[in-house]
């Protein structure tokens, strides 16, 4: 078995936990970006070219152009349920990245999107594409994380995850994040890509010297100088790089730990 | 299918490292001076690092790479496992820091359980103590062979030599205690970088090789040879098919390989090994997440927890004696548990035979009462059948967890 083989069934394995664990209350998030899109490639392979459950997009209505076109064609493609989920009423009220603090942007254009999605279909279990290499505090994650009903992620006091063994045990009104890709690095992202030929959004390939290392919504994302338009040489330039993969996320760098904050107020 | 077998060979599978030790021996430093020293700390951690050292008016303080919690960085200590990948000049490592908090243990063993091989540091000052003693006991358990003792803070000890063959002698027999002998002792300064990634000036004594090199020299061989054994995971029901899920814990499937279907012990064939998007892969290999068809095989005994198995079978039944380890709550004789191995997972009880220590393996524990950082000698009653194997030649099926209250609250390996 060869190392993306490992790193695959890895993921497969906690992805069919998952579904069996929480079988009709599972759905997964999807950003339209690398990783997720990765993550869904999984699930596929998990359930033999089926999405068994839906994916649920949280729009701010920020994002890229390109990324609506990328999602509303991969779901008729691969024919899965999208759901698309927005928190209206802060939109309504002019929430905004300019509005104020980007930490508040993020919590009721995302955390507060997705907790009203949530609650609404009554999901007991978020699939997430996080990995462990993004940033310190997703270093501690678990495969199998829970959150309770505020969506409080109580990260001193995490279950132990032993041997494959992931808990599932629900108290009322909590739900479980569920991270198969947590193993991944950002470089294994883009080599699985390349291997398994995963359709990806070309706002990551550089256009006029430029490109996205890292997506999300219009006004917090800056491009990179790149020269790299394939993935092989996105690839090459990953090898040698020592930049940090969100250099280009605004919300990062309002203080030391907005991170934390973000995570543990149930942001993904 | 886009296919590049170029990068396939050059990729080198990343080698998982767990450091252990007790409170403020240096564990989340070293870490950080690893990655500094092989030049693999992104520029802007690094940055992140010194303005938060700065913040917290400390020198730079390599930990907080690592230590990325606001709380741990304002106590100094680590609280949960965390785990950050870097190379060396022969291959890529993922490192894995665990804390050293007996309160913490849990995430301790979370994170050893995905190492290959173990970095354990003692203090030159302070010496052995007792989460040294409960680690290396600990790793004995998780079945990690490869144990590196490094001997940190050797610039506390003015880099004297005789203070280092003193440790070397008392960490050597710690570990032989356990079965376990040391790959290497190496004294080191993870604060002032000797003796990490190259020689140090300031042990002109020293003929051990650096960390970096003793750990390059690392090697791990799976057991991909082995009885063929497929906890079913799930199964799904497609084109009229039934597909039995899992992954490959020991050895390898065909189709046309006859399987038995334990614990009930019925005999059926393998039909197909179905993978996505090639629709059938020929053979099915240890670790690889598959999914299988049978023939000839009863619906009922093809549910999730059934162990199909091929070559020496495994044992079954419903009392086992094993090795346990408490890292949760407490746990009195004759509590309810679930035994989860692989993916069975079976209601049951625990007798306590002999409970103590690891910390201080001598002194025997009352034997009504398991608590956080102990461990028992037992026996496992289970209501329905358990399949499992010997740990030291099929650990994947060796091995499991109790829940207590819903709660993984314990390890353990069958003896």
């Amino acid at each position: 078995m060869d190392y993306y083989q490992a790193l695959e069934s890895k993921s497969v394995y906690v992805i069919r936990e998952a579904y069996q664990k929480f079988n009709g209350r599972i759905a997964m998030l999807w950003s339209v970006g690398k990783d997720s899109t990765t993550l869904l490639w999984l699930v596929r392979k998990a359930f033999f070219g089926e999405i068994p459950f839906p994916v649920i997009h949280i729009d701010t209505s920020y994002k890229f152009p390109e990324m609506y076109e990328f999602r509303d064609r991969l779901a008729k493609e691969w024919g899965f349920e999208l759901i698309v989920a927005s928190n209206d009423h802060q939109l309504a009220q002019g929430m905004g990245p300019s509005t104020g603090m980007k930490l508040d942007c993020c919590t009721e254009l995302k955390t507060n999107a997705l907790k009203q999605v949530v609650e609404r279909h009554g999901f007991q279990s978020i699939l997430l594409g996080i990995r462990r290499d993004e940033h310190g505090i997703r270093a501690k994650e678990r495969y199998f994380s829970p959150r309770d009903a505020e969506f409080q992620w109580d990260y001193e006091n995490q279950p132990a995850e032993v041997w494959d063994q992931y808990n599932s045990f629900l108290r009322e009104d909590e739900h479980y994040r569920i991270h198969p890709i947590l193993h991944f690095t950002e470089l294994d992202i883009w080599r699985y890509v390349q291997r398994e030929n995963i359709p990806i959004v070309d706002l990551y390939r550089s256009n006029n010297g430029a490109r996205y290392r890292s997506i999300g919504c219009v006004p917090c994302c800056s491009p990179v100088p790149s020269q790299a338009s394939t993935v092989a040489e996105i690839i090459a330039e990953l090898e040698t790089s020592t930049q940090s993969e969100r250099a280009g996320r605004a919300q990062d760098k309002e203080n030391l730990y907005t991170m934390q904050k973000l995570r543990s107020l149930g942001y993904m | 299918m886009q296919q590049t077998p170029m990068v396939e060979e050059q990729i080198q599978s990343v080698f998982p490292i767990v450091i252990t030790g007790h409170v403020d021996h240096g564990k989340s430093t070293l870490v950080g001076r690893l990655l500094y020293d092989t030049g693999t700390l992104q520029s802007e951690r690094y940055q992140e690092m010194v303005q938060s050292s700065c913040e917290t008016s400390r020198e730079d303080e390599f930990a907080f790479v690592l230590d990325a919690f606001e709380e741990e960085r304002r106590r100094g200590i680590t609280i949960d496992t965390s785990q950050i990948f870097f190379s060396s000049k022969l291959r890529p490592y993922v490192i894995i820091d665990t804390p050293g908090h007996r309160e913490f243990i849990r995430n301790m063993v979370t994170g050893a359980c995905y190492a290959k091989a173990a970095v354990l540091l003692v203090d030159a000052t302070e010496g052995v103590q007792e989460q040294t003693y409960r680690h290396a006991w600990l790793l004995s358990i998780v079945g990690i062979r490869d144990v590196c003792v490094a001997v940190n803070k050797m610039d506390a000890v003015g880099y004297r030599e005789e203070r280092f063959q003193e440790l070397r002698t008392s960490a050597e027999a710690l570990l032989e205690k356990f079965g376990l002998s040391p790959s290497a002792v190496v004294p080191i300064s993870a604060r002032h970088g000797d003796n990490i990634v190259g020689p140090s000036d300031n042990m002109p004594w020293c003929r051990i090789a650096p960390l970096m090199d003793v750990l390059d020299n690392l090697h791990y061989t799976p057991i991909e040879e082995g009885a063929f054994r497929f906890p079913v995971q799930d199964v799904y029901q497609k084109s009229g098919e039934r597909i039995l899920v899992g992954r490959v814990e020991s050895g390898s499937v065909r189709p046309g390989d006859k399987v038995r279907l334990l614990p009930r012990g019925d005999q059926a064939t393998v039909e197909k090994i179905l993978s996505f998007p090639e629709e059938c892969a020929p053979c099915a290999r240890y670790g690889e997440a598959v999914g299988l068809t049978l023939s000839g095989a009863d619906a009922a005994v093809t549910a999730r927890g059934t162990v199909l198995a091929h070559g020496e079978l495994p044992r079954h039944g419903s009392s086992f004696a094993a090795t346990i380890f408490w890292f949760f709550g407490e746990y009195s004789d004759g509590d309810a548990v679930t035994i989860r191995c692989a993916t069975q997972a079976v209601e049951g009880t625990i007798a306590l035979r002999q409970v103590f220590d690891p910390a201080q393996p001598e002194a025997e524990l009352p034997c009504d009462l398991i608590c956080v950082g102990e461990a028992a000698h037992c026996t496992i009653e289970t209501r329905g059948d358990l399949v499992c194997d010997d740990p030291s030649l099929l650990p994947e099926m060796g091995r499991f967890v109790v829940e207590h209250d819903g709660i993984p609250a314990g390890a353990g390996i069958f003896r």
